[in-house]
């Protein structure tokens, strides 16, 4: 849950302006969506330990975000990268203390200017700061636990809408693919336990997985360009995920998108390096999609 | 990144900082952890004024819980489905000024047992010559819990066994037997219950009843007809047992009248506690629901409100299984201890301490969780608690049973039980989808918590330091002065275990007084009395309770510490009838047995 995707920008002069005023720049589409599932969330079934630990992490994150902004890059970054990083710690950490909300948002915006490769963060931000708190400090933090009433009224709300959004923002076939490589990797991990498919089918109806699904996975600048290496990549978080899940591991999906991501993202530029050499052409590697009228991040 | 070295070595030592803060938080709470190794009884006496020895072979006490085996299509998650029926309930059913106490089996065909006090510090079990032993033959159902109350004021207190079956009213006839009046009485014919209480709701000098179910009452757990029978929801299940009350018409008969008053839950009810929390006088209901919110019922005297969002208490949905009221600050006030759920890296829900905000009282009542702050949240996997003096000290301590199923100690089920309870309500509630247990453990083998009030706003767990260091799987525990020697003993129903009786060994400097009330225009076991003690410039309230903590019932005999060299000022009692009764000149290690002035 980073950096929203940027499709390319229309030309500005030939939108009129009561269209501009009215459509939203894709920019602020998921931090929007990702503020409505957390009011409609905390409203209807109170799913947050409290307002004050969310408003902690998005603080903190943001604040992080604006200070290593301006040192490293010497400007003032736009904050909807940020804003949904803090919020999803904020939505997915759970933890009496209140230490571990600003921890967990600190150590995702910190590990974009520290864990880089050639020019880019590797983790994706939110999913590194939870999966450290969580496999660091196993006594004070936890994932989310409230269930929105294990509903599918909200679960299928949740599903459209995100549909539609990550449709509009080019992203929807990483989420698809995730789903469906989940859903048939359930059946061979039941075959081989012996337990009930839906008891392995069971977590990707709940909320947790959504904000993973929509968010964490479709990552523009955590995730390779191609579209079939995107669809690749997510299978084999599915499949790490498999492996992790035989293991018992409870965040089994946080932890297969926490070592997937990165490597994808290396062989990624160790195979465009190939190419240039052999091209003996110089390549830009930008993370977001050509045509993105988006400002760069370190 | 156009900066230089400096501000970039400055920010890697930012972000290792960041990842050591874990390690320096867990290794200073493990180095905690061993600080709270095991130390010789005198020392335990001097630093924190008491230490517990678990006595009960010594008190001739060898009980051991038996889990109900129930429909063989459950045979996979058994552990878990079966996992009540350990309670105790302290008593004095013969009337003898000592303590006796009642606990329950729940394996179809054992036996329940009430030990009565030789007075010598042993107990023999009376329950098979009594007819209250055999109460859980097939087809009957068995037992989850007790309740002790003189429903027809005859002085001799009554019990209701709480079932998964057919619940049962005893009539307690002079301390001499038992009778089983449950058909005259009114009661229905099966419930599948886990809580009950008694209290005179309507203050007419007759106690009432009130049981909390938790599987739906169609469900005959024996012989099911679908196996659609677990929670449809782990944080929102409105789809357990209904509620009862039964309001008592004076003659051996009782109405229900729930849904005429106004309670129709059907969360899954696991504890429920009375005690007048607005202050009017009326006796207003605590529900701590499994799989969902908690629900404070408010009483006017002719109808209940529930009020648990309102006042703060019912909207965070957790897994409650304990309702405890203490007067933890010494304010004149309650507050109330429910437990849940915590299990390190999996589900964090902690336990909640809700104490009513100060100044507010009556209607604007409202409650903040403050067992982060005062150190009660985190106990495990929390079943029974209750307030009690522990070391005469003039602050309520907390004692605290955790440990759901001890099994295998190396494969634990949180995996599954995480996995399926992320899930949707139609995969959740259907226990074939639910995977097996295979002799795994869920939060077993876990630590009993003394929790010990330093007056000032902290808990100090010393469990470990007095004594208490069996981990079995804790369910019901009740304090009550067993030994009739001013200190509160306790007694642990271990789930699938055996039977632990602390005594308390208090030092003789710390001082405590004790009431024994009998009501004449209130209900004769005057439950529901409030005594307020006013010493040393201090004040605290405690209150007389037929039922409270989980599947416990303390005595009814009210225990106060004093601490040292105390000056009584004077002890206030407000009966259930709406008389003010006060006691001057008290002297401190006495028992005062206190009657309604008419």
């Amino acid at each position: 849950m980073s950096q929203p995707v940027v499709i390319a920008a229309q030309n500005a002069s030939q939108t009129p302006q009561w269209k501009k005023w009215l459509s939203l720049d894709n920019r602020y589409v998921p931090p929007v969506f990702i503020t409505l599932i957390l009011l409609a969330g905390q409203l209807s079934f109170g799913i947050l330990e409290s307002y004050e630990r969310t408003l902690l992490a998005i603080c903190t994150s943001i604040a992080a975000e604006l200070i290593l902004g301006r040192i490293f890059v010497g400007k003032w970054l736009n904050m909807a990268s940020a804003y949904i990083t803090g919020i999803s710690v904020g939505i997915l950490v759970r933890s009496p203390d209140f230490w571990p909300y600003a921890v967990a948002a600190a150590l995702a915006i910190t590990s974009k200017y520290v864990i880089r490769y050639k020019g880019h963060h590797l983790f994706n931000p939110s999913n590194f700061g939870i999966s450290l708190v969580l496999f660091l400090l196993p006594a004070s933090a936890a994932m989310l636990s409230i269930q929105w009433g294990n509903n599918m009224a909200s679960m299928v709300v949740i599903w459209v809408l995100g549909s539609v959004i990550i449709w509009r923002l080019r992203r929807f076939h990483i989420s698809f693919t995730y789903v469906i490589s989940f859903l048939v990797l359930a059946i061979v991990r039941s075959w081989i336990i012996h337990e009930p498919w839906l008891s392995e089918v069971s977590p990707i109806t709940g909320p947790e997985y959504q904000l993973f699904i929509f968010f964490m996975i479709t990552d523009p600048k955590t995730t390779v360009r191609s579209k079939k290496g995107q669809c690749i990549v997510v299978f084999f978080v599915a499949l790490l995920e498999m492996f992790f899940r035989f293991d018992q591991s409870v965040y089994a999906e946080l932890y297969a998108l926490f070592w997937v991501g990165p490597l994808a993202m290396l062989i990624e530029m160790w195979l465009d390096s190939r190419r240039d050499k052999s091209r003996s052409i110089e390549t830009p590697i930008l993370a977001t999609t050509p045509g993105s009228s988006q400002q760069t991040l370190p | 990144m156009n900066r230089g070295p400096i501000a970039r070595i400055l920010l890697y030592l930012f972000f290792i900082g960041l990842i050591a803060v874990p390690f320096i938080l867990t290794h200073r709470s493990s180095r905690s952890a061993m600080t709270g190794s095991q130390i010789d009884r005198q020392d335990a006496l001097r630093r924190y004024g008491f230490y517990l020895m678990e006595d009960s072979a010594q008190a001739g006490v060898r009980f051991t819980h038996q889990a109900p085996v129930l429909d063989a299509q459950l045979a996979g998650i058994m552990p878990e489905v079966a996992s009540m029926g350990a309670s105790v309930s302290i008593v004095d059913y013969n009337h003898d000024g000592w303590p006796d106490f009642y606990v329950t089996n729940s394996r179809q065909g054992t036996k329940n047992a009430l030990f009565r006090n030789n007075r010598d510090g042993t107990f023999t079990d009376v329950a098979p010559q009594l007819g209250i032993a055999d109460v859980n033959r097939p087809g009957t159902g068995v037992s989850m819990g007790a309740v002790w109350g003189d429903y027809d004021n005859d002085g001799y207190p009554d019990l209701f066994l709480v079932k998964w079956g057919k619940p049962m009213l005893f009539h307690n006839e002079h301390g001499q037997g038992f009778s089983d009046v449950s058909e005259q009485a009114g009661l229905p014919a099966w419930m599948n219950a886990n809580t009950a209480l008694w209290f005179d709701y309507d203050g007419d000098g007759k106690l009432d009843l009130f049981v909390g179910g938790y599987y739906n009452e169609d469900i005959d757990l024996w012989h099911l007809k679908t196996t659609k029978i677990m929670p449809e929801s782990f944080e929102y299940a409105q789809n357990g047992g209904r509620k009862y009350l039964f309001h008592n018409l004076g003659n051996g008969k009782f109405e229900e009248v729930s849904a005429k008053l106004g309670i129709k839950s059907r969360r899954w009810a696991l504890a429920c506690g009375a005690a007048d929390l607005t202050g009017d006088g009326h006796p207003d209901l605590f529900i701590a629901n499994d799989y969902g919110v908690s629900e404070l019922y408010v009483n006017d005297g002719r109808r209940f409100r529930e009020v648990g969002k309102d006042v703060g208490v019912g909207f965070s949905p957790k897994s409650g299984m304990n309702v405890a009221f203490g007067d933890i600050f010494n304010q004149n006030n309650y507050a109330i201890y429910v437990s849940n759920i915590s299990e390190a890296g999996v589900l964090i829900q902690g336990n909640n301490l809700w104490v009513p905000q100060e100044g507010e009282a009556g209607t604007r009542l409202h409650y903040t969780n403050m067992a982060n702050s005062l150190g009660v949240e985190l106990g495990g996997w929390s079943f029974g608690a209750q307030f009690g003096d522990l070391n005469n000290d003039g602050n309520l301590d907390l004692f605290l049973t955790n440990g759901y199923i001890s099994a295998d100690r190396n494969r634990s089920y949180w995996y599954d039980f995480a996995k399926v309870t992320a899930g949707n309500s139609t995969i959740i509630q259907d226990a074939r989808n639910w995977p097996a247990f295979d002799g795994r453990s869920l939060s077993g083998y876990q630590q009993k918590r003394v929790w010990i009030n330093d007056g000032a706003g902290q808990f100090e767990d010393v469990a470990h330091n007095v004594g208490v260091t069996d981990t079995h799987d804790g369910r019901a525990v009740a304090v009550g002065d067993l030994w009739n020697n001013g200190a509160l003993d306790v007694i642990v129903a271990n789930q699938n275990g055996p039977l632990l009786i602390y005594k308390n060994h208090v030092n003789p400097e710390e001082k405590w007084i004790e009431f024994h009330l009998e009501g004449t225009k209130s209900n004769r076991d005057a439950i529901g009395a409030e005594v307020t003690l006013y010493w040393d410039g201090k004040k605290q309230i405690q209150q007389v309770a037929a039922g409270t903590g989980f599947s416990a019932q303390n005595d009814l005999r009210v225990h106060f510490g004093l601490g040292k060299a105390p000056q009584i000022e004077k002890a206030v009692i407000r009966w259930p009838s709406g008389i003010a009764q006060i006691l001057d000149h008290l002297a401190p290690d006495q028992l005062y047995e206190v009657k309604e002035a008419r």
